[in-house]
């Protein structure tokens, strides 16, 4: 029975894993359609991505607008978790229920709700305004992570300090945010993989001026599935993984930053 | 803390609010939401969405519940890696997810010229832009929400009542199918609450998998909206669409505080 | 607003009906205390009897409800804990992580912005004074509980405070180096003279360290004294329990003339006591009398005595702890040192106590 079950999650695995790994695969196959396995390997998908320059406006607008919703989406969210863990709140669980609403209402209606506001003003293509939406979208990952994170950080820590005569700004510059700091590393990158990710919302938002990489994505799978977007692909799977990486490695430095001195 | 409240109210709130109250009472008045509702296009897409949705949970379900088990035994390298099979397309964008499986399930594509060059079938098998496309895509992108929800509850069922029961002479099955299953009760039932709510509120899945004919309610919005600029009908869909998952929402609340009640 | 610490006064510290509530329950109830300039203070009692609440109440991170703390004169009440100027130590240590030796010491100068070769001097003469010279650049990591408790000692007094509050410092520790933490704590506090503010609950540490000592139990301070008073003079039978051994016999109070009274016990026996306030004749009372001042033997008659059956005999080592029946109800506790001298009787045996009328105090409820 244990091996069958064993034999079934390999399978399993295989089958999650494949479709990423195929995709990857193919973006660097010679051939100008879609062939598996590749005869040939080659990078010219990977040079007609950035050689293009409608793909590559896609890729700078999807970097600034990811640097955007992360830098906002991770302040907003390192403040609110730091009330909700430090202040002796009252509906403390209602508040963080609002908080996470934005996981709850389907991001079609949401998507269509802000794009709508956003016509009347006059803010469709507007990056920094499109940061902000996707800041929205990522703030309950953040919420999330930084709560946990504040949550290891010992409350008399920050007594000592403010015993010792250190001025709140102190207190959070050179004790909350060093010791937080994996935390607050972790919760950026994965704030920005939302924003980068994010499809939904963008498509409405970004109009014509400002399509992010799955915007473009999209609109190209309409036309044609051509190798380029394989590669495109691949080149976001590669910042998923990197992200993931970089936040393994974190949870090492974040495990001596708590554990040490109690 | 003000600021995240502030930035919530106007860059979510606002926009909802503004949307529904515009939209819904632009002209024509409360008696064409009925009508919208009403309309074949909209029933047929409810249908469709239930019904794709109830497939897709259904298979999320069967799919997802061994490799949950498997995980709550299992612990050190093997653990890591299923782990990490389920975590890497969980964070991956879903575009990529949606587009890797057109290239796998295309006329051309590999698995058909795969079963084609080892000689298993002649023409090439309808395995996309239809609602099996569509079942296969969704399920692979909501597979890990299923997994991690089985998870945390098989996590937490008492080994001791599993040795307790094949202490009193229950075989390995009879264990399984009468001690576990109805532990693992609740994680089943919250797994499949999130799962179904998240499908029906898919389009990106169904636009690019699915054939002409399959139409869920969340693409029936963004055509609104793009193609036939019909505000109204998109703010009444939406607002029904919002009332389901809300109404949903309040049950898995429900029994995720029951369960807590019971002191589980 | 001007963000800087307070500079330090002289160390007296008043605190005024000091009172706090979460819901109905009064954590700290009316406590009020005048603590004198260089004097180690401690706040004695059982968990939960708001002795932390209080010495959080004055380090500023628990706003009282009712009630003002007041230091040299100046109403502190409402100052925020940055600028009290109060150093502290915590059970746990709260040293900082991410920080080594050096800096931690250092921490509370920069806040101050004092001047990196005056930072050098200051931390290298606070982290001699605990014998830490050699550890400045190690991390923390690398530190035992005894050493990380060292360096937040030195941490809590490198700007040099006139007030130190620690909170059951030592309680991580195990008993031998607590011991000589004690002796080092008190050697600190007597050479820099500060006001020490100390909550524990281990009574032995309380006597052996402070010049005076508050027994709180349930919010509110049952006795203030110096250690020898209020052991051998408790003010109630829950400071007497607390401090150590005691003998407690209850029963109806018969005479009372001058600052003595007769009490009856419930087996009928007969004993005079002191008796501090005032009391009736008929009233319930307990005579106390702690288990060292009794001595085996008939005694002569101005002494309370007892007859009684020898009950069991417990070896504590340097102690060894009779317990005797006196009446079917009654029992009393001997200590004797373990002095090789002394009655060597079985359990069962016929025993006589006696005990000093001097060392004998009424309680009354």
């Amino acid at each position: 029975m244990q091996r069958i079950l064993a034999g079934y999650v390999t399978a399993m695995c295989l089958l999650l894993m494949a479709p990423i790994v195929i995709v990857v695969i193919l973006a660097f196959s010679g051939a100008g359609y879609l062939q598996f396995p590749p005869t040939a390997l080659s990078l010219r998908w990977f040079a007609r991505f950035l050689g293009d320059d409608q793909w590559r406006a896609a890729l700078w607008y999807s970097l600034v607008i990811g640097a955007i919703a992360c830098t906002i989406a991770t302040t907003i969210g390192f403040f609110a978790a730091y009330a909700l863990v430090r202040r002796p709140i009252a509906a403390k669980k209602l508040l963080l229920s609002l908080l996470l609403l934005p996981v709850i209402v389907p991001t079609v209606i949401t998507a269509i709700a802000m794009y709508f506001l956003s016509a009347r003003l006059g803010l469709v293509g507007n990056v920094l305004w499109i940061g902000c939406c996707h800041a929205v979208v990522a703030l309950p990952v953040v919420l999330l992570i930084l709560l946990a994170t504040l949550q290891g950080v010992d409350v008399n820590l920050e007594r000592a300090a403010l015993s010792l005569g250190s001025s709140r700004l102190r207190l959070f510059l050179r004790v909350v945010v060093p010791l937080a700091a994996p935390g607050i590393i972790s919760a950026a990158l994965f704030a920005f993989l939302a924003s980068f990710d994010e499809l939904i919302i963008s498509l409405f938002l970004t109009g014509i001026r400002a399509q992010t990489l799955p915007v473009r994505i999209w609109n190209s799978l309409h036309m044609q599935i051509e190798p380029t977007i394989a590669a495109v692909s691949a080149v976001l799977i590669g910042i998923t993984g990197l992200v993931l990486l970089l936040d393994a490695s974190l949870r090492r430095w974040r495990a001596a930053r708590t554990g040490a001195g109690t | 803390m003000l600021p995240a409240f502030a930035m919530l109210a106007f860059v979510f709130v606002l926009p909802l609010a503004w949307f529904f109250t515009q939209a819904l009472f632009a002209e024509g008045g409360i008696q064409q939401i009925a009508s919208v509702i009403a309309s074949r296009a909209v029933l047929q897409a409810i249908l469709a969405t239930n019904w794709i949705s109830l497939l897709v949970t259904a298979c999320v379900l069967l799919a997802g519940y061994p490799i949950a088990y498997y995980l709550a035994n299992r612990r050190g390298l093997r653990f890591t890696l299923v782990v990490f099979c389920i975590i890497v397309p969980y964070f991956t964008s879903i575009i990529v997810r949606t587009y890797s499986w057109m290239v796998l399930l295309g006329r051309a594509g590999v698995i058909n010229r795969l079963l084609q060059s080892a000689g298993l079938i002649e023409a090439p098998l309808p395995l996309l832009y239809n609602k099996l496309g569509i079942v296969i895509g969704m399920t692979y992108v909501l597979l890990p929400y299923m997994v991690l929800t089985l998870f945390a509850t098989m996590k937490s069922i008492d080994r001791n009542l599993l040795l307790a029961a094949s202490g009193l002479g229950a075989g390995g099955f009879a264990v399984f199918w009468r001690v576990y299953l109805p532990l693992s009760r609740h994680g089943i039932l919250s797994g499949a609450l999130i799962v179904f709510i998240l499908s029906i509120g898919f389009f990106i899945t169904p636009a690019l998998m699915g054939g002409p004919s399959d139409v869920m309610v969340a693409m029936l919005i963004e055509r609104s909206v793009e193609i036939t600029l019909d505000w109204k009908s998109a703010a009444v869909m939406s607002l029904f669409l919002l009332a389901v998952t809300l109404v949903l929402y309040a049950v898995y609340y429900r029994i995720t505080d029951l369960r807590r009640l019971m002191g589980a | 607003m001007n963000r800087a610490p307070l500079p330090a006064g002289r160390g007296a510290l008043e605190l005024s009906g000091l009172t706090k509530r979460y819901g109905n329950e009064r954590v700290v109830d009316s406590v009020s205390a005048a603590i004198r300039p260089g004097e180690f203070f401690s706040l004695l009692g059982p968990s939960g009897s708001g002795k932390t609440t209080t010495l959080m109440m004055i380090a500023g991170f628990i706003a009282p409800d009712e009630g003002r703390i007041t230091v040299d004169g100046a109403d502190f009440t409402a100052v925020p804990p940055q600028r009290r100027g109060f150093g502290m130590v915590f059970q746990n240590y709260a040293i900082f992580p991410h920080l080594d030796v050096f800096e931690n010491v250092a921490f509370p100068l920069r806040a101050r912005r004092v001047a990196q070769p005056e930072i050098r001097r200051r931390v290298g003469e606070a982290l001699e004074l605990v014998r830490l010279e050699r550890f400045a650049r190690r991390t923390v990591r690398q530190l035992s509980g005894g050493q990380q408790q060292r360096v937040a000692i030195a941490r809590a007094i490198v700007f040099q405070p006139a007030i130190v509050l620690m909170d059951e410092p030592l309680g991580a520790l195990d008993k031998n180096l607590r011991y000589d933490m004690q002796v080092e704590i008190k050697d600190i506090q007597q050479r820099l003279g500060m006001t020490v503010i100390y909550v524990t609950h281990d009574q032995e540490e309380a006597m052996n360290m402070s010049d005076r000592i508050a027994i709180m139990s349930s919010g509110r301070v049952e006795q203030v004294g110096p250690p020898d008073l209020i052991y051998e003079r408790p003010a109630n039978a829950f400071v007497g329990r607390f401090l150590g051994e005691a003998n407690l016999l209850e029963g109806s109070i018969e005479k009372v003339h001058e600052g003595e009274a007769e009490l009856r016990t419930r087996d009928g026996l007969l004993l005079r006591g002191r008796i501090d306030g005032t009391a009736q004749p008929g009233q319930q009372a307990a005579l106390f009398v702690r288990p060292e001042k009794l001595a085996g033997g008939a005694g002569d008659a101005a002494a309370n005595r007892a007859n009684g059956i020898l009950r069991r005999r417990s070896f504590l080592g340097s102690v060894i702890r009779t317990t005797i029946d006196i009446g079917p109800t009654t029992q009393l506790t001997m200590d004797s040192p373990n002095s090789g001298h002394g009655l060597h009787l079985q359990p069962g045996a016929e025993i006589a106590v006696h005990w000093p009328v001097a060392h004998s105090i009424l309680l009354t409820p």
